[in-house]
């Protein structure tokens, strides 16, 4: 039940797009067809995800038994650095083929504040369950965190469809680009707000 | 280029919220009054100028295979210190600002402005060029607040002028889109003007 | 190359251990300032203030005047509409809530964040009486629901309850025993 209730409130309540606002610049700049937002998605789920239960694990092993809280931006943004590396290379070796379909992405992804965001959220925040405030146990965290880049996903792809769409029609000229994209991300957040209140 | 348009800028040409679009999730996130938005840009302004002045220092010495996790290491370090001066002396500002500090670390500008200009100019055109590129992020973004604020509150500054509970959309998150999607076209339309 | 990356970690790292050094102590004075406010926002003038306590898993402090308890201030929590709803509620020991005030939230800003904001909200609980029932309006209750956020003021209210039903317990079970010191 605790896990449906992470799924659902991180995928439609807390929209991390829609509602929190990260991972807008990547969100915006590769929106433009169909097909890269799909595999900007893919690659964003699969460092998110990684990322945080790496990071969950740095945190709760090393920076907190020795009172190093104070290290954990940048022992963070490190991991998720050296991960990112990582995860390029053994694709490459492994798998050329889900490489090509990544390997452009992944780059990008150090600089997306999704990652950070998340890894960070997830270790400094209670969520509420149950009817009680709670820290994430490591398989919620990886729970939330898998949970939250579908959900980034979705937004994402729901958005590039209505982009391919956007750029057929004829746009004043001074919304062209960026401004009307933003308007119809308004809009699509505001359908998003109707989740609310639901879990 | 003279020192005086360093500074300046950031203000129209290569203003970094409008023109550039960089660092686009705390402007959205953080702009839900007008302080919020002023405080965030100068937490931004801070990091960047001292940032740029390390990474125009440190340049030079710096192997080009690794420029990134250093520049990454430097940035987040002014980060945190950023971060523990706001927990010791303004922790008012702190709590709401929230998570949107830490992650000043993966701000577009911050990070940019390091590879695109810092790490080929000298200590002071650097200094100054952070302090441009901030100063016009922070105008963006209290300008957003403003107008978030009065359509969403009522009030500029939290001086109420309009009774009432205003247009809450504006102040949640779909107002954030709709207003920086709309000061976008009218900044466009000035700057065809010129 | 790894020798000059691993030298700016280190130095990094030295550098924020220095200011963390340095910041730490105003950072715990400022936490601890920042409940030393609360508390004394949420209890009358005058009272000389006991240490922390804890009882059924609840945090308070005790005012005291000439060794009577005066009032209690206590830290109650209830889940909100965006998270946790953290408040500190003064409580006279008849029942009346003395003041409140809220230590942390995660509530909606412009809508559920008004419970820290909105004088008309927040100024129904100064001498909220044991006799009204603390519900909102919507159940039945006495207090006004901020407009449009009624899980949150369902929470406050809820909280507050919390909090008066704590003192309620600590003055039947103590009140009894600091009573019989003072007829000695």
């Amino acid at each position: 039940m605790e896990f449906f209730l992470i799924i659902i409130s991180a995928i439609f309540v807390n929209n991390i797009l829609l509602a929190q606002f990260l991972g807008i610049c990547p969100f915006l700049g590769v929106s433009n067809k169909l097909s890269t937002a799909v595999g900007m998605s893919g690659a964003v789920c699969f460092v998110i995800t990684l990322a945080t239960v790496v990071t969950y694990l740095i945190n709760s092993y090393l920076l907190v038994p020795f009172g190093l809280e104070f290290l954990q931006t940048i022992a963070f943004i490190l991991v998720i650095a050296a991960l990112v590396q990582t995860v390029e290379i053994v694709l490459k070796k492994t798998s050329p083929s889900l490489y090509q379909a990544l390997g452009i992405f992944l780059p990008l992804i150090t600089t997306n504040c999704a990652v950070l965001g998340v890894a960070i959220t997830v270790v400094t925040k209670q969520f509420t369950f149950g009817g009680e405030a709670h820290m994430l146990n490591l398989g919620q965290a990886a729970v939330y965190a898998l949970s939250t880049s579908v959900g980034y996903g979705l937004a994402m792809i729901l958005f590039a469809g209505l982009r391919e769409h956007l750029a057929q029609n004829d746009v004043p000229e001074s919304f062209r680009g960026l401004p009307i994209a933003l308007v119809t991300v308004s809009i699509m957040a505001m359908a998003f707000l109707g989740f609310s209140g639901m879990v | 280029m003279s020192k005086w348009s360093l500074i300046t800028k950031g203000l129209i040409k290569d203003n970094p919220t409008f023109v550039l679009v960089l660092g686009m999730c705390p402007t959205l996130a953080t702009t839900t009054s007008a302080m919020n938005g002023l405080e965030m840009g100068l937490a931004t302004l801070f990091v960047l100028v001292l940032s740029n002045i390390a990474i125009s220092l440190i340049a030079p010495v710096v192997p080009d295979k690794v420029h990134i996790p250093v520049y990454i290491v430097v940035i987040a370090t002014f980060v945190t210190v950023l971060q523990l001066l706001m927990q010791a002396y303004v922790p008012y500002v702190y709590a709401t600002l929230g998570l949107f500090i830490p992650l000043i670390v993966v701000n577009c500008i911050v990070l940019g402005r390091a590879e695109a200009y810092a790490n080929r100019h000298c200590v002071l055109d650097s200094a100054l060029d952070g302090i441009g590129i901030g100063i016009g992020f922070t105008l963006s973004l209290t300008v957003i607040g403003i107008v978030r604020e009065i359509l969403g509150n009522g009030s500029i500054f939290g001086c109420k002028f309009i009774p009432g509970d205003g247009i809450l959309a504006f102040v949640m998150a779909p107002g954030a889109f709709m207003v920086l999607g709309y000061l976008m076209v009218l900044f466009n339309k000035y700057l065809k003007k010129q | 190359m790894v020798l000059c990356l691993a030298g700016v970690c280190l130095f990094c790292s030295a550098i924020l251990a220095l200011v963390y050094a340095v910041t730490s102590d105003p950072i715990r004075k400022a936490s601890e300032q920042a409940l030393a406010e609360s508390i004394g926002r949420v209890l009358p003038e005058g009272l000389e203030l006991s240490e922390r306590r804890d009882e059924n898993g609840m945090e308070y402090y005790v005012g005291t005047r000439d060794g009577v308890a005066g009032a209690y201030a206590v830290k109650a929590s209830e889940i909100g509409f965006g998270g946790p709803l953290v408040l500190m509620v003064g409580v006279l020991p008849d029942g009346t809530v003395y003041n409140t005030s809220v230590l942390s939230h995660s509530e909606t800003p412009g809508l559920g964040a008004k419970c820290g904001t909105d004088e008309s909200f927040i100024g129904q609980w100064r001498g909220f009486s044991p006799d009204k029932v603390l519900k909102v309006k919507k159940d039945g209750g006495d207090v006004d629901a901020i407009t449009a956020s009624t899980i949150t003021s369902r929470a406050y209210a809820k909280a507050v309850a919390k909090a008066v039903e704590a003192v309620k317990t600590l003055e039947s079970s103590t009140g009894n025993k600091e009573g019989g010191q003072k007829n000695e």
